[in-house]
């Protein structure tokens, strides 16, 4: 398992856009994804999920991958969430 | 009298029709069921069912109104696909034994709280999104009927809220305003009303549906947001005059939407439209534009973590070069820097990013970059009528290095024998006030400009465009500013080519007499101003322009020249 935190930097938070983006690279893993915000979790997968988390500009994420793949989609996640726009 | 928040412009009048359905979710009539096998077996076909409708309805919109519209309705397909959607729902049957409609009832109201208590606005609309399904998930479970029966004449739509889906199902010719009780300016019902000019109101209070009755006469004004409910003699009177000068100004334009922008004694220009992403392409013909006056490359570039490749970029011009056919599609080449970030480049922070490494500028330093969207250009170029154009450029040594690179990549292109057009246009963006004073220079080696006055303006007048403190400043009626968009016009026209204006002021209808009496060639602009534009351009003539620009030019403050043309606007 691996296990990571990470400040987003998308500007304007995990709007549906976004998160969709999120999703779609989530979904083409074989691994099991959590993020966490504070003692709110979502998951990976789910457009609704990490929408309804909540996340603005500049939180921290707690994201957590359990799976095969869970390497990659470690830094792939990270990237995503990092970015700026 | 009622009053809720504006968000489509225009007057109505019109008898009542009030759609009472529920707002919760919340009918499932027996909470739980003995047969767990029976209610999942009912939810998986209702969520067949809805996708189904939704992908048919989704096509229909595709079909009438443009793929951007159609884009909501992917959203609604996106959530039937969500584990923590239907698969929640189908756990709550199985473990509690739920029949499947308390189980979409209960998941979709967490969702609508949850959406609904979080403080950013955008996300609280997302609400209507979730009720929108869910409702459609229960009327297929229920077998209900999922089409509203609306009158064979003109109504206005009363409604604790619209949701999307119903809002595209509503009879176009029939519908003369929306009013909601919920909802605000952001909702995709706003946006929808918005778009296919549909007056309407919302957000106007929970006593809207006691004080309004189906039937009665209502008029709404969608710019101030006011509601009157059976209007006396009067007030029907002043406002059906209000409607009647308005209805005619649509007309005005909806008349001249097929004529040329040319002016009472033929002097003819381009009216052209920005464009953002190519999705925009379909509704952006459907308006009548000649062309895209400019399509900005960066879109293709943002939101992501890596950079697209020749073959992605090259698939995105042909849409667009393809969906316009003869018609000019203007295509910038990448324009970022300044505040546009880009992941993939990995730019370093500056102190100054508007005077610092951003647009041409990066193009220039990274040719390997630049080659890959040069040669996808030109490749699309073979499928409709793409022009090139370079932001930023300031020395003329840039304009030869990027032309360069592009003859490269064209002999490239020719030795692996893939089609493109030859003879494609290359303009150059006048946005750097250094290159406007040497425009003669610069016109001696490009196709034709484009004024890009947001940029032209800040560089101008030193003024941050986005430093509230000093706002003030910021004026595209600066005498500086005007003398400069002059020069470069002259020095294009003595050279032989034309000049064209893509910014806020293309589509200021204050500006236009004055851009077309400096010899402005095309205007590119909001697709949604142009109509207004052109109504302007039609009743001038190119000499009544001319005498006002000449006169404009005299002139030495921004308020004198502002006032000037409004005085002449009368």
């Amino acid at each position: 398992m691996v296990q990571f935190e990470v400040t987003v930097n998308v500007e304007g938070g995990l709007h549906a856009r976004p998160a969709a983006l999120l999703v779609n690279c989530s979904s083409q893993s074989q691994s099991k994804i959590t993020l966490s915000k504070g003692t709110k979790h979502a998951d990976g997968k789910s457009i609704l999920g990490i929408m309804t988390l909540g996340v603005s500009q500049g939180d921290t994420l707690t994201v957590q991958i359990d799976g095969a793949d869970e390497q990659n989609v470690a830094t792939a996640i990270q990237q995503l969430l990092e970015q700026s726009s | 009298m009622l009053k809720g928040i504006p968000v489509s412009a225009g007057i109505s009048i019109a008898p009542v029709l009030r759609l009472t359905h529920e707002t919760a979710i919340t009918q499932a009539e027996s909470t739980t069921s003995v047969d767990t096998t029976q209610e999942l077996g009912l939810l998986s076909k209702s969520v067949e069912q809805a996708r189904e409708q939704l992908e048919k309805l989704k096509e229909q919109t595709e079909e009438q109104l443009g793929s951007e519209k159609a884009a909501i309705l992917s959203a609604h397909i996106a959530f039937l696909d969500d584990p923590a959607f239907v698969g929640e729902m189908s756990a709550l049957i199985e473990n509690q034994q739920l029949a499947a409609s308390a189980a979409v009832s209960q998941v979709a109201d967490q969702f609508i709280a949850l959406f609904e208590s979080m403080d950013d606005a955008y996300m609280k609309e997302r609400a209507d999104d979730i009720r929108d399904v869910s409702r459609r998930l229960i009327r297929n479970i229920s077998g209900g009927d999922t089409v509203i029966s609306y009158p064979e004449e003109p109504f206005i739509l009363v409604a604790w809220d619209v949701t999307p889906s119903e809002t595209l199902q509503l009879p176009l010719q029939h519908v003369r305003g929306i009013v909601t009780a919920k909802g605000g300016a952001t909702s995709h019902a706003a946006i929808l009303a918005r778009s296919l000019g549909i007056p309407a109101v919302m957000g106007a209070g929970d006593t809207l549906m006691e004080k309004v009755d189906s039937g009665s006469l209502l008029i709404i004004d969608g710019t101030t947001g006011q509601l009157i409910v059976s209007p006396d003699a009067d007030t029907l009177a002043t406002y059906q005059e209000k409607a009647a000068q308005e209805e005619k100004e649509r007309q005005l334009y909806e008349a001249i939407k097929e004529l040329p922008a040319e002016t009472t004694d033929g002097h003819r220009v381009h009216l052209m439209a920005n464009m953002a992403v190519p999705e925009e392409s379909d509704a952006l013909i459907a308006s009548g534009v000649e062309g895209i006056g400019l399509f900005r490359s960066e879109f293709l570039f943002m939101d992501r973590s890596t950079l697209p490749d020749e073959n992605e970029q090259f698939a995105a011009y042909k849409h667009v070069a393809a969906a316009f056919g003869d018609k000019p599609v203007i295509i910038r080449t990448l324009d970022v820097g300044g505040d546009k970030h880009l992941p993939a480049l990995a730019l370093p922070q500056e102190e100054n990013p508007f005077l610092g490494f951003r647009a041409m500028r990066i193009s220039l330093a990274r040719p390997e970059l630049f080659l890959v969207q040069l040669r996808a250009l030109l490749r699309a170029s073979a499928f409709g009528r793409l022009l090139i154009m370079f932001p930023m450029i300031s020395h003329l040594e840039q304009l030869r290095e990027a032309k360069r690179l592009l003859e490269q990549a064209k002999a490239e292109l020719r030795a692996e024998g893939i089609a493109f057009d030859e003879k494609i246009a290359v303009g150059m963006m006048m946005e750097i006030p250094g290159a406007c004073l040497q425009a003669d220079a610069f016109a001696k080696e490009v196709d034709f400009f484009s004024i890009g006055t947001n940029d032209l303006v800040q560089y101008t007048l030193a003024v941050d465009r986005m430093n509230a403190n000093i706002a003030e400043l910021y004026s595209y009626y600066h005498p500086a500013v005007l003398r400069l968009i002059s020069q470069v016009i002259e020095a294009s026209h003595r050279a032989g080519i034309w000049t064209g204006l893509c910014g806020e002021m293309a589509g200021d209808p204050l500006a236009t007499k004055l851009l077309l009496g400096l010899g402005l060639d095309e205007f590119s602009g909001a697709a949604s101003v142009m109509p207004k534009v052109k109504e302007r351009i039609r009743s001038t003539s190119v000499e009544e322009a001319k005498q006002l620009a000449k006169h404009v030019l005299t002139l030495s403050t921004v308020d004198e020249v502002v006032q000037y043309l409004k005085d002449k606007a009368l």
